[in-house]
C-alpha cells in the first residue's frame, strides 16, 4: 500500500509539471494567433487609436514573457486573474459553466458506463451471435457518425416529430433535478451513444481473449454456467483494460462536447473555450486548458491506480 | 419524412422575392399571420444567432446582435428611429437645430426615471455620451462622435455644440452605442444594467440568455406588450429552427437563405423576409497598384454577375447593389443611376483603357467577412474569367480576418449592417481619411459634397448632393457592391407582429421587444 500511495505522490508531482509545460504551450500558442485582444474585441469596428487606449488599459502593450510570469505569480498562489474582455474572475466566468458540463458528463455516465459494461458481458456470453452482431454494427455506427450528426437525428425523432423531449436543454435557474434530467436528456443521450462503443468492444474484446485461458477452461470443464464463467472467472482479470478505457471516455466526455454543447444549445465551457480563444482572452483560455489537463492527468492516475488495485499481483509485489 | 402540403394561399418563392425586391416593404408574410390589435400579458421567447460569453453591458463594446438589440430593451435613448425609417423623440421629447445645423438642443421629456427609480437628468445624458468620447475611450462609438465640441445643459435641455454642421445629426442618438444610462461617480454606470427602457433586466447570461421584465413606469404606455421576455443566445442555425419548430421558442433569427424554402412548408410558422441596408461587398484598396487605376476598378465592375450571386449565394434573399452602399427603401437612393450590368465586354474595354490585356488580381474572403463570401469569390472568379480577368480567391481564416485581412490585403470581402442615415454610411467608409475607409479611396468632389450635403437642410438641394455622391462612388469608387442582403427571421403561433417591419436593423428594427405582442 505504501508503494501505490508513492505512486500516486510521484504521479501528482510529474502532473504539475505537465500543467506548467501545459500553461506555457497555451500562452504561446494564444500569443501565436494573428491579432490580440484588442484587436478582436473591437472587431471590425477597431480604430488605431481605440486599440492602441485599449491595449494601454489592459498592459498588453508589455512584453509577452513579462505577462505570463506574472499570471504564472498569480496562479501558483491559486489567483487565476480577471478575465480580460470582462473584468469577472476567471473563477467566476468559469465556475458555473464547469458544473455544467460536470453534471452533463456525470449523467452521461451513469448511463453510459454500466450499460456498455453489461452490453459488453453480454455480448462476450453471446459472441458471434446475431444479438452480438447487431449491438456491434449499432454502436459502431453511432461511434462512426459525428456528434452533431447524432444529435440532429435524435432531436429530429424524439423532439420535432413527436415532442417527447426539448429540442434545446436551455436552463432555468429555478430547475428542479427532474426538470434538468428531462431537459438535458438528448444531450446525455447523444454523449451515451458516442462513448458506449468503444467501453463495450473493450469489454467484449479483453474478455473473450480470456476466454482461451486454461483457468478457464478448467472453470468451465467443472461445469460453471457461461455467465458465471465470464462474471466470477473472467470479468476480475478484465478489469484493468477496460478501466483504462473508461477513464479515457470519462476524460472525453469533459473535454469534448463542444460540438454537443453548440447543437443543444448548452451553456458548458466547452462554448466559455471557443469564444474566449476568439477574443485572445489568455487567463480564461489558460484556465480551462488547464482544467482539460489535470483532468485527463487524474482520470489517468485513476486508471493506473484502478488497475493496481484489481491486480492482487500489483497489489502485493514480491 | 413527412411532407405537409404547401399552403394554397402561401406565396410562391418567385412571387415573394418579387415582393422581397420591391423595397423596404414588409414580405413574405402569409396571409395567416396575424394582424389583431396587440394584448398584454405573456412570456416571449427568442432564440437568436448571436451572443458571445464574453459579451459585457458595457456599450462601447457591442459588437453583436444579441447585445444591439437587448440595449433597446433596458436602455432609453435621446432619439429612435420608427419602422418608416425616420427619427422620433425618445427621452428627448423634441429637439431643434441652429440654421447651420452646428448647435442641436434636445429638450428633455420630463417626470423620466431609470428602473431603480432615480430620475433621467441632462446630466446623464452629459456623461452618458461623453464616456465614448475622449483620448482614452476605447468605444466603437468614438468616431461617430468625433464632430461634438462640447456638451452642455441648460436647465432640462442638453445643448450639442458641432464642429460642422450635421442635419442628420438626431439619428446619432439612436445609435445602440448611446444609451442614456444612470451616471455615478461622474461616469456612466453600464454595470448596474439599469436604464430608462421598456424593460428592465432580470438576470443576464453572456453567451447564454438575457430575461427581461416590463418596466411599469415606462413613459410611453403604447408599447412594450409581453410582460417578459427570455432572449436565448443560439449559434447553431439547426437549433434555432428545430427549437421554433417544437415550439420552445416564439421566434427565430437568422434564417439561412438556403433553408427558408424548406422551413415555409410549415403552415405554423410565418417567415420574414425584410429588404434593408446589410450589405456585401468586395473592396479595392484604391491606394495599391492595379487597383488606383479607375480602369481597372470599372472592368472589375463589369466583371461580377450580380444576379447569379444574388440568386445563389442569397437565394434569392436580397437584391443587386450599384456600387454604392444606399440602400432602395432609403430617402436619398438614387433611382435614375443606371445599374452597372455584367459585361465581359465592356469589363475588356476597359482593361485596355488601362493598357493590360490580362489582368491577375487577388481577392481574399472568408465566411468571417459574411455568410458565403468564400463562394462568392468563386463566383466572381468565374464571371471574371469571360472578361479575360484572372481572379484568384485567397479563402482567409475566420479567426482574425478583421484585423489581419480587412484593410490589410488590397482585395477582400466585407460585411457592412448599413445605417439608418445617408450621411453616416458614406462618412464611415468612403469619406477621406475615416478609419474604415477600407477603399482608402480619396476623392475630392465627393469629399466637397459630403460636407455640403450634411449641414444642407433643403431637402431638395440635399437629394442632388445624394445622387451625385452614389453616381461619383458607382463610376470611381473602389467599392465593388454586388448585393444587398435581406434580414430573414421567423415567428411560430399566436405572435402578433408589426404591420411594418423597420428595416435599419434586424428583427423589426431590434424594437420587436416593444412592437409585438401575443394575440
Amino acid at each position: 500500500m505504501g508503494k501505490l500511495l508513492r505512486l500516486i505522490g510521484q504521479r501528482l508531482g510529474l502532473g504539475l509539471l505537465t500543467l506548467l509545460v501545459v500553461s506555457v504551450l497555451i500562452f504561446f500558442a494564444v500569443e501565436l494567433l494573428p491579432g490580440d485582444l484588442a484587436e478582436a474585441v473591437l472587431g471590425q469596428a477597431a480604430t488605431e487609436e481605440t486599440v492602441a487606449a485599449m491595449r494601454a488599459q489592459l498592459g498588453l502593450d508589455r512584453p509577452a514573457p513579462v505577462r505570463y510570469l506574472e499570471w504564472l505569480a498569480g496562479a501558483a498562489v491559486g489567483d487565476f486573474g480577471n478575465s480580460l474582455v470582462t473584468g469577472d474572475r476567471v473563477s467566476e466566468a468559469i465556475g458555473e459553466r464547469l458544473l455544467n458540463t460536470l453534471m452533463l458528463a456525470t449523467y452521461a455516465a451513469l448511463i453510459a458506463v454500466p450499460v456498455s459494461i453489461v452490453l459488453g458481458i453480454l455480448v462476450a456470453l453471446l459472441r458471434n451471435s446475431l444479438f452480438d452482431r447487431v449491438a456491434n454494427v449499432l454502436t459502431l455506427t453511432s461511434i462512426s457518425s459525428p456528434e452533431f450528426f447524432l444529435g440532429y437525428i435524435l432531436i429530429l425523432y424524439l423532439s420535432v416529430k413527436t415532442g417527447w423531449f426539448p429540442a434545446i436543454a436551455s436552463q432555468t435557474a429555478d430547475m428542479s433535478l427532474g426538470d434538468y434530467l428531462y431537459r438535458t436528456f438528448l444531450p446525455a443521450l447523444t454523449l451515451v451513444l458516442v462513448v458506449t462503443a468503444h467501453m463495450m468492444r473493450m469489454t467484449r474484446a479483453a474478455i473473450i481473449n480470456l476466454l482461451a485461458s486454461p483457468y478457464i477452461e478448467m472453470a468451465r470443464l467443472k461445469g460453471v454456467y457461461p455467465l458465471k464463467v465470464i462474471v466470477r472467472h473472467a470479468l476480475p482479470n478484465a478489469w484493468a483494460p477496460i478501466i483504462n478505457v473508461v477513464a479515457l471516455n470519462l476524460a472525453y466526455l469533459i473535454t469534448g462536447v463542444v460540438l454537443v454543447e453548440v447543437v443543444f444549445v448548452y451553456p458548458g465551457i466547452g462554448q466559455l473555450l471557443v469564444d474566449a480563444v476568439a477574443k485572445r482572452d489568455f487567463p480564461i483560455v489558460q484556465a480551462c486548458c488547464l482544467i482539460f489537463a489535470a483532468t485527463f492527468i487524474l482520470l489517468n492516475l485513476a486508471a493506473d491506480v484502478g488497475s493496481i488495485l484489481t491486480n492482487p499481483r500489483l497489489r502485493h509485489p514480491k | 419524412m413527412k411532407s405537409n402540403p404547401v399552403k394554397s394561399n402561401s406565396l410562391s418563392r418567385r412571387a415573394f422575392l418579387g415582393t422581397t425586391a420591391a423595397g423596404v416593404a414588409v414580405a413574405g408574410l402569409a396571409p395567416g399571420a396575424l394582424r389583431a390589435q396587440h394584448k398584454r400579458g405573456g412570456t416571449f421567447r427568442i432564440a437568436r444567432g448571436h451572443g458571445q460569453t464574453t459579451d459585457t453591458l458595457n456599450p462601447g463594446t457591442f459588437d453583436n446582435q444579441f447585445m444591439n438589440g437587448l440595449v433597446y430593451a433596458y436602455g432609453g435613448f435621446l432619439t429612435a428611429v420608427a419602422a418608416d425609417g425616420s427619427v422620433i423623440p425618445d427621452l428627448a421629447e423634441s429637439w431643434e437645430a441652429s440654421a447651420d445645423a452646428k448647435v442641436w438642443r434636445f429638450k428633455m421629456r420630463p417626470g423620466i426615471t431609470f428602473h431603480s427609480g432615480r430620475p433621467v437628468t441632462p446630466e446623464d445624458v452629459v456623461t452618458s455620451i461623453n464616456f465614448h468620447r475622449g483620448d482614452d475611450s476605447t468605444s466603437a462609438a468614438k468616431p461617430l462622435l468625433e464632430a461634438i465640441e462640447d456638451i452642455s445643459v441648460d436647465g432640462n435641455t442638453v445643448v450639442f455644440t458641432l464642429s460642422a454642421g450635421n442635419a442628420d445629426f438626431a439619428f446619432i442618438g439612436s445609435d445602440y452605442h448611446l444609451p442614456i444610462l444612470p451616471s455615478k461617480d461622474g461616469t456612466m454606470d453600464w454595470q448596474s444594467g439599469d436604464g430608462a427602457g421598456p424593460y428592465r433586466i432580470v438576470e443576464f447570461k453572456p453567451g447564454v440568455s438575457a430575461t427581461v421584465e416590463r418596466f411599469e413606469n415606462d413613459w410611453n404606455s403604447n408599447r412594450g406588450f409581453f410582460d417578459r421576455i427570455e432572449c436565448l443566445a443560439v449559434l447553431d442555425a439547426n437549433a434555432r429552427i428545430t427549437s421554433l419548430v417544437s415550439g420552445d421558442v416564439h421566434a427565430i433569427d437568422k434564417l439561412e437563405p438556403k433553408t427558408v424554402g424548406l422551413m415555409a412548408r410549415n403552415a405554423s410558422i410565418n417567415i420574414h423576409s425584410v429588404a434593408g441596408n446589410q450589405h456585401y461587398t468586395f473592396a479595392m484598396s484604391t491606394n495599391k497598384d492595379p487597383y488606383t487605376d479607375r480602369n481597372i476598378r470599372l472592368a472589375l465592375k463589369h466583371a461580377v454577375n450580380r444576379e447569379e450571386i444574388v440568386e445563389k449565394i442569397l437565394f434569392g434573399y436580397g437584391y443587386v447593389g450599384n456600387d454604392h452602399p444606399i440602400g432602395r427603401g432609403q430617402q436619398f437612393f438614387n433611382s435614375d443611376l443606371a445599374q452597372t450590368p455584367y459585361d465581359p465586354d465592356k469589363a475588356k474595354f476597359y482593361l485596355k483603357q488601362a493598357g493590360v490585356d490580362k489582368l491577375s488580381v487577388e481577392l481574399s474572403a472568408a465566411d468571417a467577412a459574411y455568410p458565403g463570401a468564400v463562394d462568392a469569390a468563386v463566383l466572381f472568379q468565374n464571371s471574371a474569367k469571360a472578361a479575360g480577368i484572372d481572379l484568384q480567391v485567397n479563402r482567409a481564416p475566420n479567426d482574425g480576418y478583421w484585423s489581419d485581412v480587412w484593410m490589410k490585403e488590397p482585395f477582400s470581402a466585407v460585411y457592412w449592417s448599413g445605417r439608418p442615415v445617408e450621411d453616416s454610411m458614406l462618412t464611415l467608409a468612403y469619406s477621406s481619411g475615416a478609419e474604415w475607409n477600407d477603399t482608402f479611396w480619396d476623392n475630392a468632389r465627393f469629399n466637397e459634397l459630403l460636407v455640403a450635403a450634411r449641414a444642407e437642410i433643403d431637402l431638395d438641394k440635399r437629394r442632388a448632393m445624394y445622387w451625385e455622391m452614389q453616381e461619383i462612388l458607382n463610376q470611381d469608387g473602389g467599392v465593388i457592391i454586388p448585393m444587398f442582403a435581406n434580414f430573414i427571421f421567423a415567428t411560430g403561433p399566436g405572435v402578433v407582429v408589426s404591420d411594418k417591419f423597420a428595416s435599419n436593423w434586424d428583427l423589426d428594427g431590434e424594437r420587436w421587444w416593444e412592437r409585438w405582442s401575443f394575440a
